[in-house]
Order: structure tokens, then C-alpha cells, then sequence
């Protein structure tokens, strides 16, 4: 039974559970893999069969290494900020997010513009525009989710608290909202990240190995 | 004294304050929580660290009630 009433407008999606937020991990990576085997292979094969044809190989390398930066900067794209409004709207959102946030975590989004919020699926690093779970009990996973609240006009800080009062109330059915981005190593989306929003992630990985 | 607010383009808006003894000021908060919800917002309460819960009707006993407005796959 979920508690979130935006579960009820994707009928068709099954509870993103644990062990389904597993499986979807799986395959996603299997797919990965599936897209950059048969770019590596036809590169070694081509180098195999005619040297001369090294720079149609060198391509072939090049699409398996774009493929899955390609697919972690869609993931990064949901912790990247987005537009803001006026400055006193600003302030005033943040004063609000604040309040639901403790001390730690209030210093964190100030320096990242990041909220971690540890879950039972594992330690959320919520956005404005989505949010990313850092799991598999070392932080070594990153699973994006885009999900957002559809109000282009709201200060940066209530997108982000629209998102945290979702969670918060049913984690399993705002990842069951939200529209998978993206599910491979922290690594990868830490990359595509600012500099200032590294800490975030890097926070949520020491959460999840407590 | 407990508020109740909207999370808005101007970052929030105070709709009603309320004291649970005072009932001119409890009817005027319940009012003004019915209309938003009719206009599609969702009313939350934070039920303990890393905890909120979606409520239908006012609770008098709570110090803050913030409206969202529904979230959605991007």
C-alpha cells in the first residue's frame, strides 16, 4: 500500500522495491554491456583482419567509450542545477528546506546544493530536478532518477523540498514514480558532476557504508 | 503557534496560523487547508526525522503543515 498518490498515475509500473531496484541495476549494466562489447570486438576484428583499417577501429573504440558516458551524464543530469528565481524567492524556499533539514545535512546542501537523506533502499542525493540512490552497502552504486515537480517558476530550494516531502513519505513509491536515468558505478556520475557538488556524493557513499 | 504553508513561486506562504485553543483561528486554518487541497495541493507533516506523511485533514496538534503540489517522473 503506498502513500504517495502520485503512485496512482503510473498504474502500470510495479513497487521499485529493493529487490526490483536490483534487478533494474542488473539489467541496466547488462544492457551497457551489450551496447559496448560489439563496438570493442569489431574494433579488435578489424585490427585482426586488416592493421590498415585502424582508424575505422579507433571509431568502434571511441563509440564503446561514449556510449556509457553518454548514459552517466543523463544520470548526472538530475543532480545538476536548474534555473532560478528571484533572490527573495530564494531565500525564502531555502529558509523552508532548512527547517526540514538537520544541521549536517543543512551545511552540506549549502555548500553543494545538495540534500542527502539516508533511506531504507539505501542514502538519497536529492535535486532539484531528481534525485540519485547511493547503495550496495559500500556507496559503490548510483542509480539517477528524474522526477520533479512539474513548476518551472518555484525557487530551487522548494523543486528540492517538493522532492524531499515525497520521499520521505514513501520512498518506494517515489522511486516507483520517477523515471530510472541511469543505474551504474558512483564513479561515473561523481565525473559529470561540478566540482562543488562532488561532496554530495561523496557524503552519501559514507552513509550507506555505516 | 502552529503554521500552515504553501510552498509557492515567492518560496512560501504563510495561509493560517493557528493555536489549537483558539477556535475562530482553527476554523479559519481548516478552511484555508480545505481550499488548497482543492486546488490539488498535498499537505504534509514531518512525523519525526526522515519521516513526513501525507494527511487529508488538518492536524491541530502539528507545528507545521507545508502544501506541495503533485511530483512527477521527468
Amino acid at each position: 500500500m503506498t502513500a504517495l498518490p502520485e503512485v496512482a498515475a503510473v498504474p502500470w509500473r510495479p513497487p521499485m522495491d529493493a529487490l526490483r531496484l536490483r534487478w533494474r541495476g542488473r539489467l541496466w549494466t547488462l544492457t551497457t554491456f551489450a551496447h559496448v562489447v560489439p563496438f570493442l570486438a569489431a574494433g579488435v576484428l578489424l585490427l585482426w583482419v586488416q592493421p590498415l583499417a585502424a582508424p575505422v577501429a579507433l571509431a568502434s573504440f571511441a563509440h564503446a567509450w561514449v556510449i556509457p558516458m553518454l548514459y552517466a551524464a543523463r544520470g548526472a543530469n538530475v543532480l545538476r542545477p536548474k534555473g532560478r528565481s528571484g533572490a527573495a524567492a530564494e531565500a525564502t524556499a531555502l529558509g523552508l528546506l532548512g527547517d526540514l533539514l538537520d544541521h549536517d545535512a543543512r551545511e552540506l546542501r549549502a555548500a553543494t546544493g545538495l540534500v542527502v537523506e539516508r533511506g531504507r533502499l539505501g542514502v538519497w542525493v536529492i535535486g532539484e530536478a531528481g534525485a540519485a540512490l547511493v547503495s550496495g552497502g559500500r556507496g559503490q552504486r548510483i542509480t539517477c532518477f528524474c522526477v520533479r515537480v512539474d513548476h518551472p517558476e518555484l525557487p530551487s530550494a522548494d523543486r528540492t523540498a517538493h522532492l524531499l516531502l515525497a520521499l520521505r513519505a514513501d520512498e518506494v513509491g517515489f522511486a516507483t514514480v520517477a523515471n530510472m536515468a541511469f543505474s551504474g558505478a558512483r564513479w561515473r556520475v561523481a565525473r559529470r558532476l561540478k566540482r562543488e557538488a562532488r561532496p554530495a556524493l561523496a557524503a552519501a557513499a559514507a552513509l550507506d557504508r555505516v | 503557534m502552529a503554521r500552515l504553508v504553501r510552498m509557492d513561486r515567492t518560496g512560501h506562504t504563510t495561509l493560517a496560523e493557528w493555536d489549537a485553543a483558539d477556535p475562530v483561528a482553527v476554523d479559519a486554518a481548516v478552511r484555508a487547508f480545505r481550499e488548497e487541497l482543492d486546488r490539488g495541493y498535498f499537505a504534509m507533516v514531518s512525523t519525526g526525522p526522515g519521516h513526513a506523511e501525507q494527511v487529508k485533514e488538518l492536524p491541530l496538534d502539528a507545528d507545521l503543515v507545508v502544501l506541495r503540489l503533485p511530483i512527477s517522473g521527468g
